[in-house]
């Protein structure tokens, strides 16, 4: 389940923002599988085009686990913009999302 | 420490157990935490938590060849390697060689939101990483409650830790959890509902105003242990817990009898001195010479060639070779040829467990043949008398093992009984010698008697002592119908009996003298009765002799008259010529 989504937006007139964001998950699982759609689905929403989602599975990859202090799972960190931003659960509650990864500010 | 548990019952259904390495830890657990399963340590910030597990790690990868995984919660791996290479450890280089991994988990809370479901898989896949790279078979969380600070969701937190600890035992490593002390229950998260298997608390007392940390195993799920609360500190070596009951009181004795340096103190002891390897007990109030005693025991030993410590808690070092100096005790060149040591140390310094670390440790180092303390009581006030007496009993149940002869002096408070004030020590030792003050004609004069010697015929008297400039002399005390007499009285009473014979000398003389004169007064007047005799003798022969001459001149005169009645006149001159006085006479 290793996706790579990268897309630029020409459309955006505003000095191009990429959003790198890491999506930390344990095989296959429900919660997994849930978190990546609904991460998806908030970034096609409010940054379509400038965002990029790297999924890292530590079943295959576990040392990759230490670097971003990786506890709980699923995780969403956000690489960039900085600060570096964490949320973890499977996403399932839109307004902490919004919140936690501050799209709030990067949508207004 | 492993092999001397393993005979007790039945050894089929023995717990598999992990040896910790720590010093007396392993004696109280009967040979270390249970292996292969989580044990919980727990107790309030600063009484060694952290350590504990480090130390566990450590000596497990160091001593027992068993790799460890150190996941902190709190410190930074940089941190505790610094914190740890205070107690000479070397966890850094553990690290480079596999031998321990760090990892450092750290989640601050305003950083992380949550949203929806989580697990805390990503905790089990680094443990199982750090556990996998290099085999661990030990695994320290210290301290896994700062999740409960980082993830607000506690129902999943709790749900997510039973499954770690299912999951720690499925894997089979020996895990110890740090946890905080709680309020009402021993951590203040509930940890202890899902470590159920060995739970340890530590715990760190102030009592008058010295700080001694405690440690005790709460439960330990299918295997005897210590259940009492043992004292530990944390030295330059780690950890060591110090069990207060020794386990058996089986050590070797001697027969050989060691000098006391005071030979008439060793003739009190059955003429030759203490049992090597007994602990001597010194007592009496202060300025009664216990120093110079003690002093004198060590110099005694030292020139035997016996190295002697000496623990003074009192007076520096120097000061006591030049107080000892003064009284013609020759220190100095006994502790420049490496055979007297002195270790002084202000009481008040540390609680009484350094103080008994710091001695084991001295005493492991020099290897004496004889130890002094001096006084030991200055130790008493840093504990509760329980305490202290647990402590003279293990510092003499150590050096009873190790067959050292050990002199404690003890400050006895003016005007308590002497025995009673010790009653609690007393016990524990072989040989007593009282040394007391009597004080009277204006002075003070110590005597000294030995109250108690374990194993030996003793003298049961009390000897005066003396301290000139060449030492100790020990003399007898005047003990007669008016009681114990020392110092001044005591060479008052001996002129005083002086006297008494020479006047009673004098009056025998005195006495001869008069019987002679009586013998010669009677014999003169035996000579005078003699001589009155005499003359009253003569007296008598003249006046018989005087009756007879008057008898003839009657004879005479009737033969005249005779003849001037015409009687024969021859009869008449014839009387004449042969008495012309009486004839004159009564011519």
């Amino acid at each position: 389940m290793k996706i790579k989504t990268a897309k630029r937006s020409a459309s955006q007139s505003k000095p191009a923002k990429l959003w790198q964001l890491r999506l930390y998950v344990m095989d296959q699982t429900p919660k997994s599988v849930t978190a990546f759609a609904n991460l998806k689905s908030f970034c096609e929403s409010h940054l379509k085009g400038r965002y990029r989602i790297t999924v890292i599975d530590l079943l295959k990859q576990p040392q990759l686990a230490k670097g971003d202090q990786i506890l709980a799972i699923p995780m969403v960190v956000r690489k960039l913009p900085k600060p570096v931003r964490t949320i973890i659960g499977n996403l399932s509650d839109t307004e902490r999302v919004l919140v936690g990864l501050d799209l709030r500010a990067a949508v207004n | 420490m492993k092999t001397n548990r393993s005979t007790p019952v039945s050894p089929g259904a023995r717990l598999p157990k992990c040896p910790t390495g720590i010093q007396g830890l392993d004696e109280i657990t009967g040979g270390g935490l249970p292996r292969g399963r989580p044990t919980l340590v727990c107790g309030g910030a600063g009484c060694g938590k952290t350590l504990l597990a480090a130390e566990f790690l450590v000596r497990g990868a160091v001593q027992f060849d068993e790799p460890g995984v150190l996941m902190a919660f709190e410190e930074t791996e940089v941190e505790l390697k610094a914190n740890v290479a205070s107690l000479g450890f070397d966890l850094a280089g553990l690290v480079r060689r596999k031998k321990i991994a760090i990892d450092y988990v750290h989640i601050e809370r305003s950083e992380v939101q949550e949203s929806g479901e989580y697990d805390l898989e990503g905790l089990f896949v680094r443990l199982g990483h750090a556990i996998d790279s290099i085999g661990a078979k030990r695994v320290v969380l210290d301290t896994l409650e700062a999740l409960f600070a980082s993830l607000p969701n506690e129902a999943i937190l709790r749900a997510e830790l039973r499954r770690l600890f299912r999951w720690l035992k499925d894997k089979g490593v020996t895990a110890v959890i740090t946890a905080e002390r709680g309020r009402e229950q021993l951590t203040r998260h509930g940890l202890e509902e899902y470590v159920s298997d060995c739970v340890i608390l530590l715990d760190h007392r102030v009592y008058d105003q010295i700080a001694t940390r405690h440690l005790r195993v709460v439960k330990y799920r299918g295997a005897l242990h210590g259940t009492n609360e043992f004292p530990f500190l944390i030295g330059d070596k780690g950890i060591s817990v110090l069990p207060i009951t020794s386990l058996a009181l089986n050590h070797k004795v001697s027969n050989e009898r060691i000098a006391t340096g005071i030979p008439r103190l060793d003739a009190m002891l059955g003429g030759r001195g203490f049992f090597r390897g007994s602990s001597i007990l010194l007592t009496g109030t202060s300025g009664t010479g216990k120093t110079i005693i003690a002093a004198n025991f060590a110099q005694a030993a030292a020139r035997r060639g016996e190295r002697t410590l000496f623990f003074s808690f009192e007076e520096s070092p120097n000061q006591i070779i030049r107080n000892m100096h003064s009284i013609g005790l020759r220190l100095e060149p006994l502790v420049k040829r490496g055979l007297l040591r002195f270790q002084s140390a202000r009481p008040s310094l540390y609680g009484l467990e350094m103080h008994l670390a710091t001695m084991f440790k001295e005493i492991a180092a020099f290897q004496p043949a004889v130890v002094i303390v001096d006084p030991i009581t200055s130790l008493m006030d840093s504990g509760t008398a329980s305490e202290c007496k647990g402590m003279v009993t293990r510092l003499i149940d150590y050096l009873k093992a190790g067959q050292v002869t050990s002199l404690f002096t003890s400050l006895t408070q003016g005007g308590q009984a002497l025995e009673q004030s010790e009653s609690a020590m007393s016990s524990l030792m072989d040989a007593w010698i009282l040394l007391q003050d009597f004080e009277g004609n204006g002075e003070r004069n110590r005597v000294l008697y030995v109250l108690k010697a374990r194993g030996m015929k003793h003298s049961n008297q009390i000897r005066e002592f003396l301290i000139s400039d060449h030492g100790i002399d020990v003399v007898d005390a005047y003990i007669g119908p008016s009681g114990v007499l020392t110092g001044s009285a005591r060479a008052a009473q001996n002129s005083l009996e002086k006297a008494a014979v020479l006047a009673s000398q004098q009056e025998a003389a005195q006495l001869k003298r008069a019987v002679e004169r009586k013998r010669a007064a009677l014999e003169r007047q035996i000579s005078g009765l003699r001589s009155d005799y005499e003359t009253e003798a003569e007296e008598l022969r003249r006046i018989a002799e005087q009756v007879g001459t008057s008898t003839l001149m009657l004879t005479t005169e009737r033969a005249a008259s005779g003849l001037l009645r015409q009687a024969d006149i021859k009869v008449v001159a014839a009387i004449t010529r042969s008495n012309p006085r009486n004839g004159k006479a009564h011519r």
